[in-house]
Order: C-alpha cells, then sequence, then structure tokens
C-alpha cells in the first residue's frame, strides 16, 4: 500500500460522485462506440485518482471551479482514501481494456469497460462504496 | 456507434444489483445455525453486561465512519450495552472465522458473547435500537 493511502485528507463528498458521473459519460461513450482512445483518457484520469488521489483529477478540477461554487448547503466531507480506492480499482479494469484492444480482442475490452462503468454507474447513482465490498476480501484471499 | 446492446446490459444490470444492494444493506439477520460466540479476550475490550455490538471497519470505507459515529453516539447512555469497534484489517483472522465479506458489518451480542444478529453495510438507528431492545 503507498504511503499516501495512509495519509487521510478530507475531501468534500460530493467531488467523487460529480467525478463517478462523467466517468459512466465518459466510459458509456467507450464501450457504445467500442473506442479505445475514449478508455485511454478515462485510464490516465483513474491512474492520476490511484496514485495522486481523486481531488486531483480533471474531474475534479471541473467540479471545484464550476459545480462546487453553485451548489449550497453544508459541506460533507469525507476520507479521500475510499474513492481513490476505487480510482485504482477503474485504473485495473481500464488497464485489462487497453490490453484487450491490443491484443484485438473485443470480448475483453468490453468485459473490462463493462466492469469500470458498472462500479462508476453504481457509485453515482446509488453511492456504492466500492472499497467497503472488495478490500477486505481482497485482504482474505491475499491472505489464504 | 457501434452497438448500444453491451451498454443497455451493462446499465440494466448495474441497477438491478445496486437496487438489491440497497434493499439488503444494514439490516439486523438473525444468524441462528452459524452462530459464532466470541469472549473478551478474542475482542480485546470487555463484553457488555446484556448486549454487545462489535463493527469491523477498513480504511477504504466512508459508511465506517457514520456507522462509528451512531453507535457510539448511541451507546454512550446505555450502561448494559457496550460498542466495540475493531479494524478488520489487523484482525483478519477474526475477519475469517465470522465469515465477515464486507465493511461496515456489526454483529450484535448477547450477555454470553453469542452472535444473535448482523448488519451488513451501515445500520439505520431505528434498526439499531429495535435489535437492541431484541435482546434478553
Amino acid at each position: 500500500m503507498s504511503e499516501q493511502l495512509k495519509t487521510p485528507t478530507l475531501i468534500d463528498v460530493r467531488g467523487p460522485r460529480f467525478s463517478a458521473t462523467l466517468t459512466v459519460i465518459v466510459l458509456a461513450i467507450a464501450l457504445a462506440t467500442q473506442n479505445v482512445w475514449v478508455l485511454a483518457l478515462q485510464a490516465v484520469v483513474f491512474a492520476i485518482g490511484a496514485i495522486r488521489g481523486p481531488q486531483f483529477t480533471p474531474y475534479a478540477f471541473i467540479f471545484k471551479s464550476v459545480v462546487q461554487p453553485r451548489l449550497r448547503g453544508e459541506v460533507v466531507t469525507e476520507d479521500s482514501r475510499p474513492p481513490q480506492f476505487a480510482q485504482s480499482v477503474g485504473f485495473v479494469f481500464a488497464l485489462v481494456g487497453l490490453l484487450g484492444a491490443a491484443i484485438g480482442s473485443v470480448p475483453v475490452f468490453s468485459i473490462a469497460v463493462g466492469f469500470a462503468l458498472a462500479a462508476a454507474f453504481l457509485n453515482s447513482v446509488f453511492n456504492y462504496c466500492l472499497g467497503c465490498e472488495m478490500y477486505l476480501l481482497v485482504l482474505r484471499i491475499r491472505t489464504r | 456507434m457501434k452497438s448500444l446492446l453491451p451498454l443497455i446490459i451493462v446499465l440494466a444490470l448495474a441497477t438491478a444489483f445496486g437496487m438489491w444492494h440497497k434493499l439488503r444493506e444494514g439490516h439486523f439477520k438473525v444468524r441462528k445455525a452459524k452462530a459464532a460466540v466470541l469472549d473478551a479476550q478474542m475482542l480485546g475490550a470487555p463484553l457488555g453486561s446484556r448486549v454487545t455490538l462489535v463493527q469491523f471497519s477498513s480504511a477504504f470505507c466512508t459508511p465506517c465512519r457514520t456507522t462509528r459515529a451512531l453507535l457510539s453516539q448511541m451507546t454512550a447512555d446505555m450502561a448494559d450495552v457496550a460498542h466495540l469497534h475493531i479494524d478488520a484489517e489487523s484482525h483478519l483472522d477474526l475477519v475469517n472465522r465470522l465469515n465477515i465479506l464486507s465493511t461496515p458489518t456489526t454483529l450484535i451480542l448477547d450477555k454470553s458473547g453469542t452472535e444473535v444478529g448482523r448488519a451488513v453495510g451501515a445500520p439505520k438507528r431505528d434498526e439499531v435500537l429495535a435489535a437492541i431492545a431484541s435482546v434478553k
């Protein structure tokens, strides 16, 4: 686990959900058009979110400069690590999808993009917490 | 545009899964068949005199924070109820033995330390109250 993942930073909870919505749109386009470059773009966003943190992606920048100033109400914060974990999972799926495209396999590309899209959709619409569901399973499998 | 079919399938499955997940989230379920018995030594803290809530949390889990705050605030003035908070990652043996799959998972124990129910996901205040009240 990288050191960044151990340092909690509090961020506006609406940021990651806004980013998840943009991710849904981008991945939906990638899946419907079978476009590798759209997925590559999203992979770069995932990589930034996974390595530096979800508050440093281009989507987070749009949130901070355009969306957040227009939002009212109490700001609820969350630890940046759960969404950062989700970005890492998204990055892995995006990599598998790119690999699928590189070897010319449409099923690998589609299934990988499909999983990443499903995760982003669940996060955006249902506030689904990927880290809650996956992290412990990963640990349990690793120590088996 | 190649085909919208994969997109439609993914969104339909994700919607169904999301709704199913929301429905079962946070409800205390009785587990009679495989009820575990826990003691202060395993948990690292004494049990409550009537009820113990054992919450398992992990690092990448936003609802764990809200659940922890809710349970500790609710149990603060309940003399016979203890709220124990356990970091799942550093207690993987216990996690494996109790078959905890995700966080937050909250077990409710009676005074003998026997698991009488568990809630997966963030529980609601009313359900926690009802679950605590139902323990003899």
